[in-house]
C-alpha cells in the first residue's frame, strides 16, 4: 500500500518535470518568429552564434519564461498555504482579494513614482505590493471572524478584490496618459514588461517564500486536523498561523508586483495536484504546486500569446478561462459530499 | 512509580474569559486510573477538559502534568505526555485512516514528519488495537462515525501518551462502539499505565468503567469519589436534577415518571411478569398499584418507579397478614385487577390469598401472562 503510494508520487513528480521542460522549451521557441527546439537548446548551451536567436530568448522570450515558472509556481503555493490558513479548498491569492490589494498599493505607488519622478526598484515594488496584501488580509482575517461559512469568506474576498480594482481604476485615471498604457497593461495580469533584471529578485523571493512554505509542511499537516489537535501534537498555533500569513502574502505580492494580478491560479492549480497524487500532504503539495503552478502559467501565457497572434491576451483572461470552471467543479463536488453525509 | 501522579489540578478556575464556569477544582490523576467527569449538560466538564489541554487559559490555579507545571512546559513537551480525543468533527479531503493515525507520531518524528519503520509499527499495532487495522488505505471521510471514532483513538494512542485526554469519546456512538472504546480505554490503562480523563454522559457506563467519578454541578465538583460511592440512594436524580422520572443508581437504568390520580388500577406482579403491565399504563397515562412485590424481586425498582403506589414485604420473608390487608384495602378502591402471575410459590401465598379476595369483591379481573418476560 505504501509502495504504492510512492510509484504514484514518483510519477506524478516526473509527469509535472517533462511537462515543465516540454513546456518551458515551447515558449522559448514558438512566437512571431519561431524557432525551432533544437536552436532553442543550442543558444540556451551556447553552442549557436545566431545573433537574433540569442536575442529573441535572452532578451525578451527567457525571461518572461522564467516570470511565468517561477511566478506561476509561487501564486500555486500561495493558494496551497492560503487553504490550509482557512481550512478552505477555495481559498487563494485572487479570490480572497489579496493580489488586488497589492494591486492598489503598487498601483498607488507607481503612479505616486511617476508624479514625482522617482525610478521604483524592484525592491520598493515588492514593498508595497506586501504592504498592499497584507493589508488585504487583515481586513479577510478581520472577517473570517465573523463568517464560518466557507463560501461567505470568498464572497467577501471578491468584494475586497472588486473594491480595490476600483480604487485601482480611479488612481489610474488620474495618471498621466502616457503612463497609464504600461500601467493598465500590468494592472490586467501580464508576464510581458518583466526584464532579465527583476527575474533575479523574483527568483530569490520565490525561492525563499516556497523553502519556508516546504519547511512549514509538517505543522500545516498537522493543521488538517484542526488547531485544538495541531497544538496537542506540539504546534505553536500563534507562530504558526503568523508564519502562514507572512509567507502567502509575501508570495502574492510578489507576482503582483511584478507581473500584476493572476487569476484562479492558487485555487486551480493545488486542487488539480490533491487529484493527481490523491493526497492532502503538504510534503507532496507544496512542491506538486509549485511545479504544476509552473506549467499551468507557461502554458496558460503560450496560449495568451499564440491564440490571436499578434495581438496578446492578458495572461489572466487565458488563467481565469481554466481556472474558473475548476472552482465551479470543486463547489459542485463539495455539494454533493455535504448532501451525501 | 505505580503511585505516580500524573495529572493534578489545585485549585483550578476554568472558564471563558473572565467567566469562571468551575471553579476550585483540585484533583488527582495516578498511573493506571481512569477519571471520569459527569454532570448535566453545560455544567463544564468540557470547559475543565479544555482548559487542562490548554485550548483555554486557566483563570486561576495549577494544573500539573507528570510532576510540572503545565504552564513550563513546551508545547512539544506536553505533545509527548498527554493526547486528546476531541467531541469536534474533523473534516478532511484525501486523507487515509492511516494518514490520521500517522499524525500521532507527529512528537516523535523530524523537521518533515517522515515516520520510520518503528513509527510506522506503532501506527499498525494502535490501529490493531482499536480494531481498525483493515481501514489503513480507506479515506477517513468515507467511513462511519464508529470506526472515525475508532481512528482517532488509534491516532491518540499512537501519540504515546502519558494522560489520555478524551471529551465525551462515546456519545453519538451505538452500544457495541460504545462498550469497544470503553474496554479499548480500560485496556490501555491496565496494560500500559495510561492515566485517562474524559468525560461520559452515559451514566451507566461511566459507573462501569471508571475509577474515579468527578461530578460538576453548580459550577464546582459537587462530589468526587469511587463509583460506589457516587451512584448511592438518590444522588444522581439530584446531580442531573431529574423531576420527569427516576433514576435507578443501582442498575443504571432511567425511568418515566409514574402517572398520579386516583387509582383505579391493582396489578398483581411478580418475578418481572408485571413489568410490561406497568409500561403500558404507564404510556397510557392510566395510574396504579402494584403488589405485593417483595423488596428484592427483580421487578420491584420498576414497579417503586411506575406505579402510584407498591404494596412491598420484606425480602425473603413470606407475605404478612397485615400488607394482604393493607393491599384488600387498596383493591376495594379499584375497579380492575391485573394479574400477571401463573403460579404462587410458597412465599408468594398472600397473593394467591389477595386474587381470591378480587374475585370475591366481583372486581374485573384480566390474567395477563405475557410469554416470555426474563
Amino acid at each position: 500500500m505504501d509502495k504504492n503510494r510512492t510509484k504514484l508520487y514518483t510519477g506524478g513528480f516526473v509527469l509535472l518535470l517533462l511537462l515543465a521542460i516540454i513546456l518551458f522549451v515551447f515558449n522559448l521557441s514558438f512566437g512571431s518568429s519561431s524557432l525551432d527546439a533544437s536552436d532553442v537548446i543550442a543558444v540556451l548551451f551556447g553552442k549557436s552564434g545566431d545573433i537574433s536567436a540569442k536575442r529573441i530568448i535572452f532578451d525578451i522570450r527567457l525571461p518572461r519564461t522564467l516570470a511565468a515558472l517561477l511566478l506561476g509556481g509561487a501564486l500555486a503555493c500561495a493558494g496551497f498555504l492560503l487553504q490550509s490558513f482557512f481550512r478552505n479548498p477555495i481559498a487563494g491569492p485572487f479570490v480572497l482579494g489579496i493580489s488586488s490589494g497589492a494591486k492598489l498599493t503598487v498601483a498607488l505607488a507607481m503612479i505616486l513614482s511617476m508624479q514625482f519622478e522617482i525610478l521604483l526598484g524592484s525592491a520598493a515594488l515588492v514593498s508595497a505590493a506586501f504592504i498592499g496584501a497584507l493589508a488585504a488580509m487583515g481586513l479577510i482575517l478581520l472577517i473570517s471572524g465573523q463568517v464560518k461559512n466557507m463560501s461567505q469568506l470568498i464572497i467577501t474576498g471578491v468584494m475586497i478584490g472588486y473594491i480595490c480594482s476600483a480604487v485601482t481604476e480611479l488612481a489610474v485615471n488620474f495618471a498621466d496618459d502616457s503612463n497609464i498604457v504600461n500601467l493598465h497593461n500590468w494592472s490586467m495580469g501580464s508576464f510581458s514588461g518583466i526584464k532579465a533584471n527583476d527575474i533575479k529578485i523574483i527568483a530569490i523571493i520565490v525561492i525563499i517564500g516556497v523553502s519556508g512554505a516546504f519547511l512549514l509542511s509538517k505543522p500545516i499537516g498537522a493543521y488538517q486536523l484542526g488547531e485544538a489537535y495541531a497544538e496537542n501534537m506540539g504546534v505553536n498555533i500563534r507562530v504558526f498561523r503568523v508564519m502562514l500569513i507572512l509567507l502567502s502574502s509575501f508570495l502574492s505580492a510578489c507576482v503582483t508586483a511584478f507581473a500584476g494580478p493572476v487569476s484562479f491560479v492558487g485555487v486551480a492549480v493545488p486542487h488539480l495536484m490533491r487529484s493527481l497524487f490523491n493526497t492532502s500532504k503538504p510534503i507532496i503539495l507544496i512542491p506538486a504546486s509549485f511545479l504544476g503552478g509552473s506549467c499551468f502559467c507557461m502554458g496558460c501565457d503560450l496560449i495568451a500569446r499564440l491564440m490571436f497572434a499578434p495581438r496578446e491576451l492578458n495572461v489572466s483572461t487565458v488563467t481565469a478561462f481554466f481556472g474558473a470552471p475548476i472552482v465551479i467543479w470543486i463547489l459542485l463536488k463539495r455539494e454533493k459530499r455535504a448532501n451525501n453525509e | 512509580m505505580s503511585e505516580q501522579k500524573l495529572l493534578y489540578t489545585k485549585s483550578l478556575c476554568a472558564g471563558y474569559g473572565k467567566k469562571i464556569v468551575v471553579n476550585e477544582l483540585s484533583f488527582e490523576l495516578k498511573q493506571g486510573q481512569i477519571l471520569t467527569l459527569i454532570g448535566p449538560n453545560g455544567a463544564g466538564k468540557s470547559t475543565v477538559l479544555k482548559t487542562i489541554t490548554g485550548q483555554l487559559s486557566a483563570i486561576s490555579g495549577n494544573i500539573s502534568l507528570c510532576g510540572k507545571s503545565i504552564d513550563s512546559l513546551s508545547e512539544k513537551d506536553i505533545s509527548k505526555q498527554l493526547s486528546i480525543l476531541l467531541t469536534d468533527k474533523i473534516s478532511t479531503e484525501r486523507m487515509t485512516c492511516g494518514d490520521i493515525v500517522s499524525t500521532g507520531r507527529y512528537p516523535y518524528t523530524g523537521r518533515f514528519g517522515i515516520l520510520d519503520e518503528n513509527d510506522k509499527k506503532i501506527v499498525k499495532d494502535a490501529m490493531a488495537m482499536t480494531d481498525i487495522s483493515e481501514l489503513y488505505d480507506r479515506d477517513f471521510s468515507r467511513i462511519s462515525d464508529g470506526q472515525r471514532q475508532c481512528v482517532m483513538l488509534a491516532r491518540a494512542i499512537a501519540q504515546e501518551p502519558s494522560v489520555l485526554l478524551l471529551d465525551e469519546p462515546t456519545s453519538f456512538l451505538d452500544i457495541g462502539r460504545k462498550l469497544q472504546i470503553l474496554t479499548v480505554i480500560r485496556k490501555l490503562a491496565a496494560e500500559r499505565g495510561i492515566a485517562v480523563i474524559q468525560s461520559l454522559h452515559e451514566l451507566d457506563l461511566a459507573q462501569k468503567f471508571s475509577d474515579t467519578l468527578i461530578c460538576i454541578k453548580d459550577k464546582r465538583a459537587d462530589r468526587i469519589g469511587p463509583p460506589e460511592e457516587i451512584f448511592k440512594s438518590d444522588y444522581i436524580s439530584e446531580l442531573y436534577d431529574i423531576k420527569d422520572g427516576s433514576y435507578n443508581a443501582l442498575y443504571g437504568t432511567a425511568e418515566p415518571a409514574a402517572a398520579k390520580g386516583d387509582i383505579k388500577t391493582f396489578v398483581i406482579g411478580g418475578s418481572g411478569k408485571g413489568i410490561p403491565v406497568y409500561r403500558r399504563l404507564q404510556k397510557q397515562g392510566i395510574p396504579f398499584a402494584a403488589g405485593i412485590l417483595h423488596e428484592n424481586d427483580v421487578e420491584y425498582p420498576a414497579a417503586k418507579a411506575l406505579s402510584a403506589l407498591v404494596v412491598t414485604e420484606k425480602a425473603f420473608e413470606p407475605i404478612s397478614a397485615e400488607n394482604i390487608d393493607r393491599a384488600k384495602q387498596v383493591i376495594k378502591k379499584c375497579n380492575t385487577v391485573i394479574c400477571c402471575l401463573d403460579a404462587f410459590g410458597t412465599m408468594n401465598k398472600g397473593n394467591k390469598a389477595l386474587l381470591s379476595f378480587a374475585e370475591e369483591e366481583n372486581t374485573d379481573i384480566s390474567y395477563q401472562i405475557p410469554p416470555n418476560i426474563l
